[in-house]
């Protein structure tokens, strides 16, 4: 025991002043989730999946809102997400002094589908 | 991949302390004793075990029906008894010790139990 | 005659994890008889069941308890996938084993610092914690949760570990193997210790075997029962170890806990030995029809997962036993007998984790 008494006087301490310095976290950590609204097709699909019941998608509005609160970050909506437009960021998710619900309008446009070529005039070339 | 065997045998209720008291004496151990809710009956399972062989034995009531308690051969079934009355509402007769309603202290009294009781929908 | 009186022991008391009540029956000092009382923490889960499909209960199923989280969750797919006739890839089972070992570890050193700090030696709690952060973030490292790990899903697992990492995992246990030894010599050699610990809350093996101890709480009383000898996951493949003692008192609990710890250690690295290469996951269609008992070994004894499925995507029944639950009752027979300052002693080396036993 007095091996490990003397190396924890002598290293520096092992708190970490968070906020002020950011929380020690690797790669595949589960902080909150984040959506590219540009990309999102509004499939509901985030919303069938979630445990917690926290995403709400408007298809009329075009909004997508999530419940900070509720959600648990267990990452089944990223996994399921057909475009891939919903990532997990590592940090923790900010604290708040309010409940209420954060709501993302949805910019994603169609893309008009291509013209065809008529089948006789490629074909007989 | 299968891990063990398992079997399950339904019982009428009127053999069930000479069914237990069987395995008593085989030298099982009493694995847990469960309960499902289906429908207007309920299904009893009591599970035994004995070196990694697991056995089942299952009886089939009606709501209402009083079950007799087996504690008097395995002492520490007073557990399950007593969460089967507090949750499921099934009345169980002769236990050594009787908590009357008091181990699971809900606000809805037999919150499992058929029909289930309105609460505040989530 | 001597009167009786009655004192109240918990649900808040500085030494209990987790809320459990206890009416102690007392003659002068000595305990006569305890009645518990349980279901401060009943949060409904078996409820949850009918509102959430079958896929998405995982996520359920693993917030039962936060310290034995990944066994739930992977004692429920085990469940699912047997009912399913479903068969999971090798590699899927190697990993499943090696996150459950880590658990372990963690859960271990958990209980150490708890039941150290619960005569009164601080120290000894915060230095056990400080090689358990170690284990923590290892577990953060590749499943990205410390303590919920949200690894395992019906049909695999939903994350890969790569080999160069297994092999840093490898090498780390040794140093994490020294520290540990350090300290189990102190739980086993200071006159301190052993003074407040042997010859307390003795259970004997036939009262064990007929009250239906299980787990650490068996073993310690003779009784050589551990599930993981049936073969689930990888461990059919490994070479496994028993740890049984033959007293029953709260020394011999210590000792196959300490004991259990570098039986893991040795799990993990022929683990890491043998882990074939291969994909990690199957795809799953369908729903299940049929019932199955799943049971699998948590650091606390034995856990009972049954389902019952009748073919759409809602379950009719989940049911967990968990081990606390059947650990009460061998708890009401040992109190009987004991002085009142030994009481919380006896509650914590039990290993209770109510909420798991409530869910």
């Amino acid at each position: 025991m007095a091996k490990t008494a003397l190396i924890t006087v002598l290293r520096k301490p092992a708190t970490i002043r968070y906020p002020f310095e950011p929380a020690k976290k690797t790669d595949i950590s589960r902080g909150h989730v984040v959506i590219d609204e540009s990309r999102c097709i509004s499939c509901t699909l985030c919303q069938k999946r979630c445990p917690a019941q926290a995403i709400v998608v408007l298809k009329d509005e075009k909004t997508w809102q999530i419940d900070r609160l509720r959600c648990v970050v267990c990452r089944a909506c990223v996994d399921v997400c057909p475009v891939t437009c919903l990532f997990m960021d590592t940090q923790y998710t900010a604290p708040m002094t309010t409940r209420g619900v954060e709501i993302v309008a949805i910019t994603y446009v169609k893309p008009p589908r291509p013209e065809n070529p008529s089948p006789t005039g490629e074909a007989q070339t | 991949m299968t891990i063990e065997e398992q079997l399950t045998t339904p019982v009428e209720i009127g053999n069930l302390i000479g069914r237990v008291e069987q395995f008593r004496n085989e030298g099982y151990r009493l694995v847990q004793i469960s309960c499902t809710a289906l429908g207007d009956s309920y299904e009893i399972n009591y599970s035994f075990d004995k070196d990694y062989g697991f056995r089942n034995i299952r009886i089939t009531i009606k709501e209402g029906t009083e079950v007799p308690s087996i504690s008097g051969m395995y002492w520490g079934a007073f557990i399950y008894e007593n969460e089967m009355h507090d949750l499921f509402g099934i009345r169980v007769r002769g236990m050594n010790i009787d908590f009357k309603g008091t181990l699971f202290r809900t606000t809805v009294r037999y919150p499992f139990g058929n029909p289930a009781p309105k609460g505040e929908e989530q | 005659m001597t009167r009786q009186i009655i004192i109240p022991f918990g649900p808040q008391h500085p030494v209990l994890p987790e809320p459990i009540h206890l009416d102690l029956v007392l003659e002068d000092e000595k305990v006569v008889d305890v009645i518990p009382s349980i279901g401060y923490i009943h949060r409904g889960f078996e409820k949850l069941v009918e509102k959430r499909e079958f896929p998405d209960y995982v996520y359920i199923a693993e917030r039962t308890c936060g310290i034995c989280s990944f066994i739930h969750g992977m004692t429920y797919c085990q469940g699912i996938e047997q009912v399913m006739n479903i068969e999971i890839p090798e590699r899927a089972l190697f990993l499943r084993t090696i996150w459950s070992e880590y658990s372990r570890l963690h859960s271990h050193l958990l209980w150490l610092g708890l039941f150290a700090d619960s005569f009164g030696f601080e120290n000894l709690f915060m230095n056990a914690w400080r090689i358990r952060e170690r284990i923590l973030d290892v577990m953060e490292q590749t499943t990205g949760g410390r303590v919920i790990q949200g690894a395992c899903k019906i049909g695999g697992v939903r994350l890969d570990i790569d080999n160069e990492k297994l092999g840093r995992m490898s090498r780390d246990l040794d140093s994490i193997r020294e520290e540990i030894d350090v300290l189990t010599t102190i739980f086993l050699r200071d006159s301190s210790i052993t003074h407040r610990l042997k010859d307390i809350g003795v259970l004997s093996k036939t009262d064990a075997y007929s009250l239906g101890a299980v787990g650490p709480v068996g073993r310690a009383s003779g009784l050589a029962i551990d599930l993981r000898e049936t073969g689930y996951a990888a461990y059919g493949k490994l070479d496994l170890e028993i740890v049984t003692e033959r007293e029953g008192d709260s020394y011999a609990r210590c000792v196959v806990r300490a004991r259990e710890l570098f039986t893991s250690i040795d799990l993990i690295k022929q683990a890491i030995n043998t882990i074939p290469e291969g994909p990690v996951e199957v795809k799953v269609t369908g729903a299940p029809q049929g019932e199955y008992f799943s049971r699998s070994e948590q650091p606390r004894g034995e856990l009972v997962h049954y389902v019952k499925g009748n073919g759409t995507k809602f379950l009719v029944r989940s049911r967990i036993r968990t081990p606390t639950l059947s650990n009460i009752p061998p708890l009401v027979k040992m109190l009987q007998g004991c002085e009142l300052a030994d009481v919380p002693v006896i509650v914590l080396s039990i290993d209770p984790c109510i909420g798991c036993a409530e869910r």
